[in-house]
């Protein structure tokens, strides 16, 4: 790009910013930008990660029996909730691209209610966790099944610490992310966006993405530790 | 001349063009945004200084007589937090990388101004935690927070201090996020990245350890905070918790952040010390690949920390190797820095005074960084007054250095006025001076076995402790002089050319101070970096002064 | 950079081999396969989260290199986290100090 010659554009183009050059220098470096972002995310969960690894090595036992009275139908169901709702995102870019204003706008209001559906049904999981007192802190208890080896109770509630802060930070992602498409449905519902001009679009459903990466990795680690017959 | 000034005085451009307290706190111009964060900077660092200042009183005297030992704690804590956080990390990136990375590649702004806008509230809202979080009961982990004093027993604000730097963590990302999307979008024609000037280097090396080692001490307070507020277990070593777990994530940041602070001034250095010898400067290939290779390696490093934390001997071996490793691209730099001086026309002005300071200094600290980096003598002197003035002498001789010595340079094309020249080489000295009689002291100190972190200490300790709390005071001194005559300048200064220093780079090639687009006509650059063969001797330029 | 636009008709089917591929990690985190269990668990995560990275996020049919550069820069970080920190753990265990 430094090559050419980039002559300061006169003429005003809806959407582009002053200090760029075009709407494709415009358009590069925002999706570059989202894609560092995202980069730096992975380390922000990646330290979790490192958590994980440490006490999964460690306490096995531990890490396998907790990740048992997770409710897996749900944990699964949840996971395709999460696919819908990336394939929402990515026909709205589609939808964006060929400048159909309504499609987009449908699209984009289903992908919210994807997500609120993945939030409540998290929000009823947790509810599930403080019910049989698997919330770390004084309340803990893990009732083990008499076919396990037993479960050291200090460990047991490093793997739900984890779990909270995993999903937790998860599920912030994706509070985050409901709020973001709710701008960008407001302004497709304006009529802001063109086949020329949706960049937003695009961006946000990069971010969009990405938290249904971290889930597709979460659901594994945290739901299927260890779920063979056993005994 | 004299008249070709005054007219340029009534020239509009970015100081001028609005006024008012709006006009600056919704700024997205990136020149201004790096005033505020001058400003805010300012305030943090003599913040901290007095910390610094009270610490060195009360060790003036071997007896625990002007403050408690619980006071003590919080004094070094909050000096260290503010100083780390809130000054180094932004210092030279945030002021000067702010004002000159749009200007040194010929862009109209920062490639996402709002947000650099951002990250300037970002910063000032996490100041503002931290701030409260002192003034209501501080706080008394160590600026290092470790677990499980940190989210077991300290009885201080250290979930809002936490939230405080997680918050300001923010504007380390953002700023490093813009930096790389600017420098790889948003290059002038024809400055190719061999073109590149070795500051921009620098700070693309610096954005990327912001980007990635930031988000990891992000998480990692998150997870002290939701111990500390919600019982969450994971470096609690009573659940099985591993409190080492903590101190890897917090140094896999907290030491690549040491290259935070560093490279940016390396960069400033590396412009400086050209300019004021009229030659390119040698090896700009390896000085460039030097900084990648640090933003690299410095990821290699973190456990030497940890040494004596009972970490495995094994990673402790693999650390220690590794970490000798860093201070190849380091040395690259001192060396080419030298290199660049011989047969240069090497004039001394303070800029010049300051890029020799850092030379200096940083070279005595990162000699003593492989004296800790070596297993037997870091079981020796760990906890020591030795490492205090180890890392004392990399972030204060050198970023602090490098900072000023930045300031300097530029102030002309900032404020679009000059310094008084013999006050800036009288701070420069000043400061000099004050550092060495200050941390040399503790090398001997740290070396005799004299605990960091303690208020009071055996007598035979006395003599030096004087003598660094003496230095201490000089140094205070070096540090106001050049915000006094700063401020002095901007009303009273002579009023700067475009070019004062016959600089190459494109910053110069603008008026001073610049435009709010930098550039009336975006420039093509035709020539390389630091082209000073075809530049005109530097005295030939300062007749005039 | 020109754009592409891909058919919907892709798109669906990659939603159907993610969803697929989410009932056979269910499915087979039941079977014993010894320590091959976790292995299997991840390498679908990786194949889902290709999937979506390729397709969903365009990176198969964007002529940017950067992209690719940040993302796997991103990765190797991580990968350094995790593997210098295990050169520490691989040795000691729960509760005893590493000797040093």
């Amino acid at each position: 790009m430094s090559d050419s010659p980039a002559p300061l554009a006169l003429e005003h183009t809806p959407g582009l910013q002053h200090h760029f050059a075009d709407m494709e220098q415009q358009r590069n470096a925002s999706s570059l930008g989202m894609w560092i972002f995202l980069g730096t995310e992975i380390m922000f969960f990646g330290g979790m990660f490192l958590a994980y690894l440490v006490y999964r090595m460690w306490y096995f036992n531990e890490f396998a029996a907790g990740s048992r009275t997770l409710n897996l139908p749900i944990g699964a169901v949840n996971t395709a909730v999460l696919i819908c709702s990336s394939l929402t995102v990515a026909l709205s870019v589609r939808a964006a691209q060929l400048g159909k204003r309504m499609l987009l706008v449908t699209l984009l209001v289903l992908t919210i209610l994807f997500g609120l559906v993945f939030l409540g049904v998290k929000a009823y999981e947790w509810n599930e966790k403080f019910t049989e007192h698997h919330v770390p802190g004084y309340s803990f208890h893990f009732k083990q099944e008499s076919t396990e080896k037993p479960v050291d109770q200090g460990r047991a509630q490093i793997f739900f610490s984890l779990y909270f802060a995993m999903t937790g930070m998860h599920a912030l992602h994706m509070i985050i992310g409901v709020g973001i498409f709710g701008v960008i449905t407001w302004m497709a519902w304006r009529g802001r966006f063109t086949p020329e001009y949706h960049t937003p679009v695009e961006i946000a459903g990069l971010y969009w993405h990405f938290v249904d990466i971290v889930w597709i990795y979460l659901f594994p680690l945290l739901y299927l530790i260890d779920r063979r017959p056993h005994g | 001349m004299a008249t070709a000034v005054s007219i340029a005085a009534e020239r509009e451009h970015y100081l001028n063009k609005e006024y008012g307290i709006r006009s600056w706190l919704l700024t997205t111009d990136h020149k201004r945004i790096a005033l505020l964060y001058l400003a805010s900077i300012t305030f943090f660092f003599f913040i901290g200084g007095f910390f610094a200042l009270l610490i060195r009183l009360e060790l003036l005297t071997p007896a625990g007589d002007l403050v408690q030992a619980d006071t003590y704690n919080k004094l070094f804590t909050m000096h260290g937090v503010i100083m780390v956080f809130f000054f180094l990390i932004p210092a030279v990136p945030a002021v000067l990388g702010n004002f000159l990375v749009p200007l040194m590649i010929g862009a109209r702004d920062l490639a996402f101004p709002k947000i650099n806008l951002l990250s300037w509230y970002c910063y000032i809202a996490g100041g503002i935690l931290v701030l409260h979080a002192m003034l209501t009961g501080g706080l008394d982990t160590g600026w290092t927070f470790y677990t499980p004093f940190s989210t077991a027993f300290s009885n201080t604000a250290v979930v809002e201090a936490g939230l405080g730097v997680f918050i300001n963590g923010f504007s380390s990302i953002l700023t490093g996020l813009n930096f790389i999307v600017t420098i790889h979008r948003m290059r002038a024609p024809g400055l190719t990245w061999s073109r590149l000037p070795l500051f921009l280097w620098s700070h693309y090396a610096t954005s990327v350890i912001m980007l990635l080692g930031t988000p990891v001490i992000a998480i990692t307070l998150v997870l002290v905070v939701l111990e500390r507020a919600f019982h969450l277990g994971i470096f609690d070593p009573t659940r099985g918790g591993d409190p080492l777990l903590f101190q890897h994530l917090f140094w896999f940041y907290s030491h690549p952040a040491v290259y935070i602070m560093i490279l940016p001034s390396m960069g400033v250095v590396s412009e400086i010390v050209t300019c004021f010898s009229r030659k390119r400067v040698f090896g700009y290939y390896f000085v460039a690949m030097a900084s990648i290779g640090i933003a690299v390696i410095g990821f290699f490093v973190w456990a030497h920390h940890m040494f004596v934390a009972g970490m495995s001997l094994y990673a402790a071996l693999i650390f220690s190797i590794l970490s000798y490793l860093v201070a190849v691209p380091s040395a690259i730099k001192v060396f080419n820095w030298t290199a660049t001086l011989y047969k240069g026309s090497v004039s001394f002005s303070t800029p010049m005074l300051y890029a020799f300071g850092f030379i200096g200094l940083f070279t005595m600290g990162g000699l003593t960084g492989l004296f800790l980096a070596a297993l037997g003598i870091d079981v020796h002197v760990t906890d020591t007054y030795f490492v205090v003035a180890h890392f004392h002498y990399i972030m204060v001789g050198g970023t602090v250095m490098g900072y000023l010595g930045g300031m300097h340079y530029w102030w002309p094309k900032i404020s679009g006025r000059l310094y008084p020249e013999s006050w800036g080489r009288l701070a420069a000295l000043i400061v000099f001076l004050g550092f060495n009689l200050t941390f040399f002291p503790q090398f001997i100190l740290g070396y005799l076995g004299m605990p960091r972190r303690y208020w009071q200490y055996p007598p035979e300790f006395q003599v030096l402790n004087v003598l660094s709390t003496a230095g201490s005071t000089i140094l205070a001194v070096g540090y106001l002089l050049p915000m006094v005559y700063f401020l002095w300048s901007m009303r009273y200064g002579k009023l700067a050319d475009d070019n004062p220093w016959n600089a190459a780079g494109l910053e110069w090639k603008t008026t001073s101070p610049p435009p709010t687009f930098n550039f009336e006509e975006t420039p093509v650059v035709t020539w390389e970096a630091y082209n000073y063969n075809e530049l005109p001797a530097l005295e030939e330029v300062r007749v005039e002064r | 950079m020109s754009e592409h636009i891909l058919s919907s008709k892709l798109y669906w089917t990659i939603w159907a081999v993610l969803i697929c591929l989410t009932g056979i990690t269910a499915w087979v985190s039941t079977v014993d396969l010894g320590p091959l269990n976790t292995v299997v668990a991840l390498l679908i995560a990786s194949g889902k989260a290709l999937l979506v990275v390729l397709i969903f996020m365009h990176v198969k049919y964007t002529s940017e290199k950067l992209t690719r550069v940040v993302i796997i820069s991103a990765l190797f970080w991580l990968l350094i986290l995790l593997g210098l920190s295990l050169t520490d753990y691989f040795i000691r265990r729960p509760g005893l100090a590493g000797g040093a």
